[in-house]
């Protein structure tokens, strides 16, 4: 029914997939904590959840960990059983070989963004995990949002720091788990040596890192929703509605699709959700209004919509129907300017889309 | 309100969770720990004694304000001793669960309440809550889990906070921390597996949690914004090129009936006006302005729904009219309102004859307006939420 290539897993998800096969022999898994700085406290978080599985009789080694050390961190390293990292004149690297030779249960490697030295088996430092993975050993591990390949120039935007040591954040979604560890930004700062401030946003300093802080959150509800997506499929349920808005714009040659393609970008910034365009093809459009419905999917692309036609005889069903299965929750439809047989006989479009559109918000449109 | 002006109101720090277990107690404590460490004036004011062996102590080092008892048919519950707490006076002062409603008898129904007083007083406030006890987000907690949540904290009293921490814990690790009967009594964890810590729920409500915080950040950018008067490029929202901070006003209309469905576009409305920095309006319309001669039931509904529209700061009005859809029209156009909010119940075509739709109805005269049609999710919840 559907002309385009629909439905096509994302890279992600494929990724994914591929991953947990090749893992699931042996329940290997991997495990990330996210911070949005340096100083709000992923090491201790990852090493302390390190500790209570030793002390849960887990088999659990260190194979590698961050340069500067807080005195809480320290404390947890002594009571963990440590793999020292090979040591190069170009610097350290995590020893593979003495790992796997120990075979443990579960080994930390921090910071997982790290470049090895010349001549190292993997020139990554996260290339050193997927192997550990691909062996059986499951990864706790730690990683700053500049760290991520895509947040790279936004965070150097923001703060402008830079770095060349980064991870794919497609590795990131094909975690088995993210955790983000969040602290307001003064204490953040003041792990950093900086003076204490009052509770809240109260200087410039505050202010940047409050912006990876959001950045940091929405990435991470970003892979909490894949996997989400991930487990729905896995277990043909029902999609949750409601978590993440879904805007779906359905552009007719009659209606002003150009201001709910504009309204569809605006909503999809501020909710930080996600846009689709479609165009129902029915059979008898005039070569002007193929020209104009043209002009709307180009318009709907720059507006970073996802979009697709739709071949079908009766448009609002195909429309709810793709509805559901994006879970999308809000469709944008428009007035017509003008009535056509169809709207004759059947009764007005939108209010036959809004009776068929149970569970799904829609936003009208005036012409 | 009731300290003289001169007193500046304490700032109000919230834990917020997706789940009993996730860890915000124990995080709040730990925080508390550390700045009684940098010599800060830390109590607890109040903290769930049954609580687990590794939150009991992180809790231990600090100083506790002694819990109210009180005695309720025959048993005894402990409260938070506000009184004491004020009397005491620390510069921070930790209230574990702010959503939890208070044994009758107390002097306040709730312990927001309670923490008001704090903050009023001068008290900066520390307390922990879950992300279903959001006001705002009762409904999208509904659709996900199911379950009706009853305590809830005012979305207005979340807004004052000055900051916002989400806790996060992966599922998994929540689930194991459950079956190691860490979170609830032996008893409790079959039920709890099998309702609100069931299948894909944890997940859902994590990423609101997150998506919340990760909101919650960003209107805090823009007050702070605001008081120093420039204008920071947003990352975040990358703008396009020349649309100014305030394009055109967005201007919020909810049309109001006696309908259930009402409180959750009330709820809804407030949400994207929010998101959006748009004023909110909620209407009523009936014969007379007054509200006399509706039959009783229906008075009740519609004056529950304008009290709960109220405490979300929404302006409320009753509008005087005989033909529904055409008055709230006409009070959108002369009020320069940019969406109206309209719910839609579901009814099949034979009641349609007899019944006024008016959400059709408004959609049909409003063609020049944006009309939101949002759908009653809770009423197809049966048929979506089976075979989980």
């Amino acid at each position: 029914m559907r002309v385009s290539e629909l439905p096509r897993p994302s890279p992600e998800r494929l990724l994914k997939q591929v991953q947990a096969e090749e893992n699931k022999r042996w329940g290997a898994k991997l495990k990330i904590f996210l911070g949005y700085a340096p100083g709000v406290g992923k090491s201790y978080r990852m090493l302390d959840e390190a500790r209570r599985r030793h002390e849960r009789g887990e088999d659990v080694v260190v194979g590698a960990v961050q340069g500067r050390q807080s005195e809480d961190v320290q404390a947890l390293l002594q009571k963990l059983e440590m793999i020292p990292p090979l040591q190069t004149p170009d610097g350290q690297a995590v020893d593979l070989d003495a790992i796997l030779r120990r075979t443990p249960r579960v080994c930390v490697i921090d910071p997982l963004a790290a470049q090895n030295p010349p001549g190292s088996r993997h020139s990554n430092r996260w290339q050193d995990v997927q192997e550990l993975l691909r062996n059986g050993i499951s990864v706790l591990s730690s990683v700053n949002l500049l760290h991520v390949e895509e947040y790279k120039e936004k965070v150097q935007a923001i703060t402008g720091k830079n770095t060349t040591e980064t991870i794919p954040k497609s590795f990131l979604l094909a975690a088995d788990d993210i955790v983000i560890v969040d602290v307001p930004p003064d204490l953040c700062l003041w792990r950093q040596g900086e003076k204490l401030t009052s509770t809240g946003i109260s200087n410039s300093q505050e202010r940047q890192l409050s912006e990876l802080r959001e950045l940091a959150l929405l990435l991470t509800a970003e892979v909490v929703d894949a996997q989400l997506e991930t487990y729905v499929h896995a277990h043909g349920i029902e999609p949750v509605f409601g978590t993440h808005e879904r805007f779906l714009v359905c552009m007719t040659p009659h209606s002003n699709a150009l201001a709910m393609i504009e309204s569809g970008e605006r909503n999809k910034e501020r909710f930080q959700g996600e846009l689709y365009a479609v165009y129902v093809c029915e059979r008898g459009r005039s070569k002007r209004e193929r020209v104009t419905i043209r002009r709307y999917f180009d318009a709907a692309k720059k507006a970073g919509a996802s979009t697709e036609v739709l071949e079908s005889d009766d448009p609002i069903s195909a429309i709810v129907e793709f509805a559901r299965e994006k879970r999308i929750t809000q469709i944008f439809i428009g007035h017509s300017d003008r009535n056509s047989w169809r709207d004759r006989v059947f009764g007005d479009p939108v209010l036959r889309l809004i009776r068929a559109a149970e569970g799904i918000d829609v936003r009208v449109f005036p012409h | 309100m009731h300290e003289p002006a001169d007193t500046p109101r304490g700032s109000l720090k919230v834990y917020l969770g997706y789940a009993a277990g996730v860890g915000k107690t124990f995080q709040m404590l730990a925080d508390g720990r550390a700045a009684a460490q940098r010599g800060v004036d830390v109590a607890v004011a109040y903290f769930q004694p049954h609580a687990r062996p590794d939150t009991i102590e992180q809790a231990q080092s600090l100083e506790m304000v002694p819990h109210r008892r009180i005695e309720y048919r025959g048993k005894t519950f402990e409260e938070m001793d506000t009184d004491a707490v004020l009397l005491r006076r620390p510069s921070i002062a930790l209230v574990d669960e702010l959503a939890h409603t208070n044994i009758p008898g107390s002097l306040r129904t709730k312990r927001w309440e309670d923490v008001q007083v704090l903050l009023d007083a001068g008290i900066e406030v520390w307390t922990t809550m879950n992300v279903q006890h959001i006001e705002s987000l009762n409904d999208q907690v509904w659709q996900i889990t199911g379950i009706q949540v009853r305590e809830t904290v005012p979305d207005g009293f979340i807004r004052q906070a000055a900051e916002i921490v989400a806790v996060d814990v992966t599922p998994d690790a929540l689930l194991n921390r459950l079956k190691r009967g860490a979170v609830y009594k032996p008893e409790m964890v079959e039920k709890a597996l099998s309702g609100f810590f069931k299948g894909s729920n944890l997940g859902a409500l994590r990423e609101l949690t997150l998506r919340q915080a990760a909101h919650e950040v960003d209107l805090r950018q823009s007050a702070y914004d605001e008081t120093r008067g420039f204008q920071v490029p947003r990352i975040s929202e990358a703008r396009p090129a020349g649309e100014t901070d305030n394009p055109s006003k967005e201007r919020i209309l909810i049309h109001m009936t006696a309908d259930p469905s009402t409180a959750m576009l009330i709820r809804r409305g407030r949400r994207v006006a929010d998101y959006l920095r748009a004023d909110c309006t909620a209407v009523f319309v009936h014969q007379t302005p007054e509200l006399s001669q509706l039959p009783a039931e229906e008075r009740q509904a519609i004056e529950k729904h304008l009290r709960f529209a109220r405490s979300l700061q929404i302006e409320t009005r009753i509008l005087p009219g005989s033909d529904v859809a055409k008055t709230v029209v006409e009070f959108a156009r002369q009020n320069q309102i940019t969406q109206i909010f309209v719910a839609h119940t579901q009814i099949g075509p034979l009641e349609r004859l007899r019944r006024k739709n008016f959400s059709e109805d408004i959609v049909r005269l409003a063609q020049d307006l944006q009309v939101i049609v949002v759908a009653d999710r809770s009423r197809t919840l049966g048929s979506s939420q089976a075979g989980n």
